[in-house]
């Protein structure tokens, strides 16, 4: 009975997802283009960078890569701190 | 040390030099080339580490690779990126304000617009700045965890 | 249906990535199967969203044409890799101290919750 609900579940989710899948249509023509087309045009000058990506990442969507270092040195003091609890308790861990 | 140790060892002395400057292109040249960028370039250098748990043993690992220089490697990678982004500030710019920008100095010869066949690394303003201060966070974060793994590891390898 | 093929993929590869979440006893598979969602699917559907038929790589040294893809997609792809890389990271040390406290990664052999 359990199995047959998480099934069910399951099947539900897969049409969902395949069907959003199948009804997107890529026709290598995107929808709405007028942001990129403007960072594509002016990004050169504006950033100084010959990379557009790198542009966008580092310039126009620098708050977003503050926040991408700030969860990276999270995911660091959490692995840290979890790793030093064990150490402590069986003596086997030598991570400072 | 039996034969396939001394392969292995052999191999990554051969190879750790290739995999220092690769990363290290990676980074400093993350406004010009395609697979550029600091996080690429950290995670990059970062395998240096995997390679050496790979070839050597838990001993040698943690005698080659100083877990401090690492830890302080990231918070100076994360100090450089903000401390960056807040002298924009004194410039009269909001924060992430571009101030090196066609300024003249360092990282700021004006970029050709249009398509430029060889590209000038000297361009960018706090471009290529940000970059290297992620690549240095990034391979102290990456570093960091790799250790955290190896020394949580039940029983040696070796 | 084979002109929006990477959709479909995307698409697939997410259903892959929560099946194996539901159904695997294993710890580390069902955090592989977390990556193959985050890592694979979406990652997918983000790149193939800015696809632009004959575009090149949106950067301007030794470009062959100024017919480029969408670039905001592709920064979004780096972020969400970089977020992807650190959630397994992390889940990966909580099942290491998991397993090491239990003495297994099976999920219905921890007996701790149940009792």
């Amino acid at each position: 009975m359990k199995n047959t609900f998480q099934i069910g579940i399951l099947v539900v989710c897969a049409a969902a997802f395949l069907m959003a899948g199948l009804n997107l249509s890529f026709g290598g023509a995107p929808a709405y283009t007028d942001m990129d087309d403007y960072m594509l045009a002016h990004g050169q000058e504006e950033t100084g960078s010959n990379n557009i990506v790198t542009g966008v990442v580092f310039d126009y969507r620098g708050f977003d890569t503050l926040g991408e270092a700030t969860v990276l040195f999270t995911v660091v003091l959490g692995a840290g701190l979890v790793f030093r609890r064990l150490g402590k308790k069986e003596d086997e861990y030598e991570y400072e | 040390m039996n034969m396939s140790s001394l392969v292995r060892s052999g191999g990554a002395n051969i190879m750790m030099p290739f995999i220092l400057v690769y990363g290290f292109y990676i980074v400093v040249h993350g406004h010009l080339t395609p697979p550029g960028g600091g996080f690429q370039g950290g995670a990059v250098i970062a395998t240096a580490v995997v390679l050496l748990m790979v070839a050597y043993s838990r001993a040698e690992v943690r005698a080659s690779v100083s877990k401090n220089v690492l830890k302080n490697s990231e918070t100076l990678g994360l100090l450089l990126f903000i401390g960056t982004a807040l002298l924009a500030l004194t410039a009269g710019l909001a924060f992430f304000g571009n101030w090196l920008l066609d300024a003249g100095t360092l990282f700021g010869t004006p970029v050709a617009f249009g398509i430029n066949p060889p590209g000038d690394i000297n361009t960018g303003g706090i471009i290529p700045v940000l970059n290297i201060a992620v690549g240095i966070e990034v391979l102290g974060a990456m570093g960091i965890l790799l250790l955290a793994m190896l020394g949580g590891m039940k029983g040696d390898a070796e | 249906m084979i002109e929006n093929a990477p959709f479909f993929c995307a698409g697939l590869l997410v259903v892959i990535g929560l099946v194996v979440i539901v159904t695997k006893k294993d710890l580390i598979k069902m955090v592989m199967g977390l990556a193959l969602v985050e890592a694979g699917g979406v990652n997918l559907l983000l790149v193939a969203t800015g696809y632009l038929s004959g575009g090149v790589a949106p950067i301007f040294t030794n470009a062959p044409s100024t017919a480029m893809v969408m670039p905001t997609v592709q920064a979004m792809t780096l972020t969400n890799i970089v977020i992807g890389i650190a959630t397994t990271a992390l889940l990966l040390s909580f099942v290491m101290v998991i397993s090491r406290k239990y003495g297994t990664r099976d999920v219905t052999e921890m007996r701790r919750l149940k009792e």
